[in-house]
């Protein structure tokens, strides 16, 4: 218990997704404008990593470790990704609605979302067991979801300050970014 | 200048994948922290590029258009595979330092963008020569970020110390944060002398540079605006 929570820990504090591995900046500045967005994109990356780790770990565990196929592992977890992504929307769209509505425009993004196979890969990396590799993929996920969310925040407060002409748009997002990667830093005090 | 060094001229200057497209910012952020650790990125990059451009191109008439994609991504993930291996079997200490950014190649929009806009519809021995150009672009951005960073953050490029031992080295610039302000630097330096960058509009206005529009930040950012 106390493995898994160390952990949980440290894939959504101390080694962030994004501030530390820089997985996914691609989405983190790209709809980071308005919180309920960054929201929403975090949810749907919570949802798909989650279900992206366990498949891929049953997978790995199942076919590709036992038939010494391992060097293969990156073709199959993108291959396994991108069609997930694919068969969620899917089923989404069918039997949920309204979560669909809350997501669907953000799932298609996700499979380019460079931070689904960091994680499946660095739990193959960490040879970490099924429950490990769960714990691990949402706590990566809460990790980018809280990331995010704060930086809409961060955007949102500063978007009517005064910010110097060639600073405006990207660079002052990076900064902040950058501000935020330095807060993090203050977490790998807690392991 | 004949049609193949343009295509290197184009990729090193004029459409660079970083400075100028801005695509490709995880590795640009990541593996940066030493020019040496930036050439080994860029190289790995080059040599899955040039192979996929040549590859994609031959195969441009035989994959269907629907599993277009798929298709793609296949022969980018063996590519990849491939040199994941002989970088472990050949030059260790880069394969250790870059670690998980290596099989991360296979997601780096450069590749699939210059797979999707050019190989798809240039003849092979055009869309190598392609793949080269944007691969040296890549690897000359990511060496220059690199050692800078690793000069500010601990006096040396390449390994060997350049600035004098009384110099203190500032060492957030090899961490994480320091990614970021660099990054911020650059774009804030391309705003201010108006140089064509995908952050600063004058890219976009070209438009269909590569698979996603030119740039990651704006295609993100463009379903967001459609989904307001």
């Amino acid at each position: 218990m106390k493995e898994l929570l160390i952990i949980a820990i440290s894939s959504a504090l101390v080694s962030n997704v994004v501030l530390s591995q820089f997985l996914g900046i691609c989405s983190f500045v790209g709809v980071s404008k308005k919180v309920e967005t960054a929201a929403g994109m975090g949810g749907a990356v919570v949802f798909v990593i989650t279900i992206a780790s366990i498949v891929a770990s049953v997978i790995y565990r199942f076919v590709l470790d036992p038939l010494g196929l391992d060097y293969l592992k990156t073709i199959v977890f993108i291959l396994v990704i991108a069609a997930l992504v694919q068969i969620v929307e899917m089923f989404l769209k069918k039997c949920m609605v309204s979560l669909y509505n809350a997501l669907g425009v953000f799932l298609p993004l996700i499979t380019t979302n460079c931070a689904v196979l960091g994680v499946a890969l660095n739990n193959v990396q960490y040879g970490y067991t099924f429950v490990e590799s769960v714990v691990n993929g949402v706590g990566t996920a809460i990790g980018y979801t809280i990331s995010i969310v704060l930086l809409a925040g961060i955007r949102e407060r500063i978007e009517g300050n005064d910010i110097p002409e060639s600073f405006q748009g990207s660079p002052i997002v990076l900064v902040t970014a950058g501000l935020m990667a330095i807060a993090f830093f203050g977490f790998s005090g807690l392991l | 200048m004949n049609k193949y060094t343009e295509r290197i001229y184009n990729g090193i200057w004029k459409e660079n994948p970083i400075f100028v497209q801005m695509l490709g910012l995880c590795p640009t952020l990541a593996v940066t922290t030493s020019a040496i650790n930036g050439l080994g990125m860029g190289l790995s990059t080059t040599a899955v590029l040039v192979a996929a451009n040549f590859l994609i191109s031959i195969l441009r008439n035989v994959i269907p258009g629907r599993v277009r994609l798929p298709g793609e991504i296949v022969v980018v993930a063996s590519l990849v595979t491939v040199v994941d291996m002989l970088l472990e079997g050949f030059v260790p200490s880069i394969y250790s330092a870059l670690g998980i950014y290596i099989p991360l190649i296979v997601v780096n929009c450069i590749i699939l963008g210059r797979a999707e806009s050019f190989a798809m519809k240039n003849k092979p021995l055009i869309s190598a020569f392609d793949g080269i150009g944007m691969g040296l672009g890549f690897t000359i951005a990511l060496m220059l970020i690199g050692a800078f960073r690793e000069l500010l953050g601990a006096g040396t490029i390449f390994g060997a110390q350049v600035l004098p031992s009384s110099f203190q080295p500032i060492s957030i610039f090899i961490l994480a944060p320091g990614a970021f302000f660099v990054l911020s630097i650059l774009t804030a330096l391309q705003n201010k002398l108006k140089a064509p960058s995908a952050t600063n509009g004058a890219a976009q206005k070209k438009g269909q540079i590569t698979g996603c529009s030119g740039d990651c930040l704006h295609c993100a950012g463009h379903d967001q605006v459609k989904a307001e």
